[in-house]
């Protein structure tokens, strides 16, 4: 066997070859890895809906209940402060719901399946820190919602403002009576279509 | 056969030292500014050795992490000693840091030949922040929740992947125990992803030679010193010579490092904020949530962007540019001479405004959002770009600007015109006297590192020395 004579073509094609086949070994060995840190099937269980009992809720209060790990508000709201809903019209970004914020049944003026019961997820549309509630600010322009992390407002229905960080208006989450008196948040039997 | 010449020929190890310290050959003229990338190596050692410490009594478990602090705190043999030393040398590492990249910018050290340098710099520094953010969730205290919460959701405005990206980090819907454990994961790897980062720094350094505060570019200059005929003639060897006076450096910087962790760990709520006091709750944000002191710049300029088109992703976007700009300044400077020393006024002025600017900045990254405070982060957001994006322009000394020149100039005025829009279309609250402040300082900053009429002299550079001084 004499080495004078080198198929450089043949050699080539081996070298590409090689490479080609360890690289989809490489990236089927990062499907795996990836894969691995995504929600595991305990993380995505965890979504049970939650029971809300809205019998002693007074006017004016807020109450926060956990589902799926986040804050989710159930406020009582005054006759006034639905009255003041439409003067806000001009500071809002999306005052009619548009955005695909809120299930079908609640895609109203008021935002809610009653007019008076608000529920809200309590997470900013920005960066995802919990708002405050500012009952003494019902009826007024600076907003009844203040994110105090990056300043963005929303009004006593979780309509964002303009003009500030946040781009959408606070989530309604799929919710559903079970009775005068009762919420039941993650779940709305199939409803919203 | 000695042992020294056994081992020596199965490793090089008497070579390496020759290479790296007693026969390379650093310039002789070294000042203040050249402590800190020692003094970084230093506390990069510091905190591996107090993480691996802590790691052994520290639980990654969202129902024990907190306690299992306090019990590190309150129980553990020297405990708090070893966590203030760990969270007190995570805000001293970024000090350093940041002068280390000052001294960069003062004396051109990223410029030709040593751009790689400058990029696996810039390269530790987004590891080190990677690093930090992941431990700073590892307390488990509102802080750390709300802080990954809101760091973790940046990437959710990302359009189309955003939704799912940030699942994969968190490995949830929310930052949950699962995310606890993985980031504690990422908190332990990187560091030693962060050593290796340094080696490459090093070795680059090495390879092309320090410069120094008068950017002379000593191999190219005479040869023949004391200690070899073939070495720079104004080099010394690093060791003795810079080990030693890093070694004072070293305890002048320790009095101020253990002035703090014995005296004033928390510094006011800057190192360790005050809501980290109170186990996380994923029902209640704190009242005023500002990440950690040494993130503060770009979160400033986070929130100066708002949304558009229905999406933040803008404020994202501005702040991830804000880093990678960076990367690009060995290509941005057109300036013959390397050091602040020799360069024109102009370059000197910008220097100054941008680090005046990267400082406030960070301050308004502490601060509750009002517009004032908003208006100002958004100006100071224009200067800390147009730093970068008018170089081309104000840092060369003729005509030479260049396509790309050109093109960044134009994407500096619109920077400008965005911020002109932003103050006197969308903020109608903001005083009349401030929007005209800012217009004119906008524009005048334009005027005088941009388009640089006639009447302004051309950024002539003052002639740079053969040989090294002082």
């Amino acid at each position: 066997m004499t080495d004078d004579h080198v198929n450089s073509k043949r050699r080539r094609l081996l070298t590409v070859a090689t490479s080609a086949v360890g690289a989809v070994g490489a990236v089927g060995l990062v499907v795996p890895f990836a894969g691995s840190l995504s929600p595991s099937e305990k993380a995505k269980a965890a979504g049970a809906p939650v029971k809300v009992d809205i019998s002693k809720l007074e006017t004016g209060q807020q109450i926060t209940v956990e589902w799926r790990g986040k804050p989710v508000w159930v406020i009582k709201r005054s006759q006034e402060a639905l009255d003041f809903l439409p003067e806000m019209t001009p500071s809002l970004v999306d005052p009619d719901s548009d955005a695909d914020q809120q299930p079908e049944y609640a895609k109203n003026e008021f935002r809610s399946i009653k007019g008076d019961v608000l529920v809200l997820v309590g997470i900013c549309t920005h960066l995802g820190c919990s708002p405050k509630y500012r009952p003494e600010l019902s009826t007024s322009v600076d907003g009844a919602f203040l994110c105090a992390c990056h300043g963005s407002r929303f009004d006593l229905a979780g309509r964002v403002y303009s003009n500030v960080p946040a781009p959408k208006n606070l989530e309604v989450p799929p919710h559903m009576y079970l009775s005068d008196t009762e919420i039941l948040i993650g779940s709305d039997e199939g409803a919203t279509s | 056969m000695s042992f020294n010449d056994w081992v020596n020929e199965r490793l090089p190890v008497g070579q390496a030292i020759k290479d790296h310290l007693t026969e390379y050959y650093a310039p002789k003229n070294f000042n203040f500014w050249y402590f800190f990338g020692a003094l970084s190596l230093v506390v990069l050692i510091l905190q591996i050795v107090t993480g691996v410490l802590l790691a052994m009594n520290y639980k990654p478990d969202a129902e024990l992490a907190f306690a299992s602090v306090e019990y590190i705190m309150r129980d553990v043999w020297g405990g708090w000693f070893v966590r203030y030393m760990h969270s007190t040398g995570a805000s001293f590492f970024f000090i350093l840091i940041y002068l280390h990249m000052f001294r960069g910018l003062l004396y051109g050290s990223y410029k030709n030949p040593r751009e790689l340098i400058w990029i696996f710099g810039m390269v530790i520094y987004i590891a080190m922040m990677a690093t930090a953010f992941f431990g700073y969730l590892l307390p488990w205290g509102q802080m750390s929740f709300w802080g990954a919460q809101v760091i973790v959701n940046l990437f959710e405005t990302l359009p189309i992947i955003g939704e799912s990206l940030s699942q994969w980090i968190r490995g949830d819907y929310v930052i949950s125990d699962i995310t606890l454990n993985r980031f504690y994961a990422f908190h332990y790897l990187i560091p030693f992803i962060l050593v290796g980062l340094v080696v490459l720094h090093i070795l680059a350094l090495h390879q092309v030679g320090s410069n120094n505060p008068d950017g002379v570019e000593i191999k190219k200059g005479p040869k023949g010193n004391k200690w070899s005929k073939d070495a720079p003639a104004d080099g010394v060897p690093f060791h003795p010579y810079y080990t030693v006076k890093d070694i004072m450096g070293l305890s002048v910087f320790l009095i101020f490092f253990f002035a703090v962790v014995f005296f004033m760990p928390e510094m006011g709520g800057y190192f360790i904020e005050q809501p980290n006091f109170e186990p996380a709750n994923p029902l209640k944000t704190p009242e005023h949530i500002a990440p950690v002191w040494y993130f503060t710049p770009y979160y400033a300029i986070l929130r100066a962007v708002p949304s558009f088109a229905g999406t933040q992703v803008w404020g994202v976007l501005a702040m991830g540019a804000a880093i990678a700009v960076f990367f690009f300044l060995p290509w941005l400077d057109r300036s013959p001479v390397k050091s602040v020393r020799y360069k024109g006024p102009s370059t000197r002025l910008y220097l100054i405004i941008f680090a005046v600017a990267f400082l406030v900045l960070g301050w308004l990254g502490t601060l509750p959002p009002t517009t004032g405070y908003t208006a100002m982060s958004q100006f100071l957001t224009v200067v800390y770009f147009l730093f970068f994006f008018l170089m081309p322009c104000y840092s060369g000394t003729g005509d030479n600007k260049g396509m790309s020149g050109l093109v960044l100039f134009v994407i500096s005025v619109l920077l400008y015109l965005g911020a002109l829009f932003l103050w006197w279309v969308q903020t109608p609250d903001l005083a009349l006297s401030i929007k005209v402040l800012y217009t004119l300082l906008g524009a005048a900053i334009l005027l005088y590192f941009g388009v640089r009429p006639g009447w302004i002299k051309p950024d002539a550079v003052k002639p740079v020395p053969e040989r090294v001084t002082g």
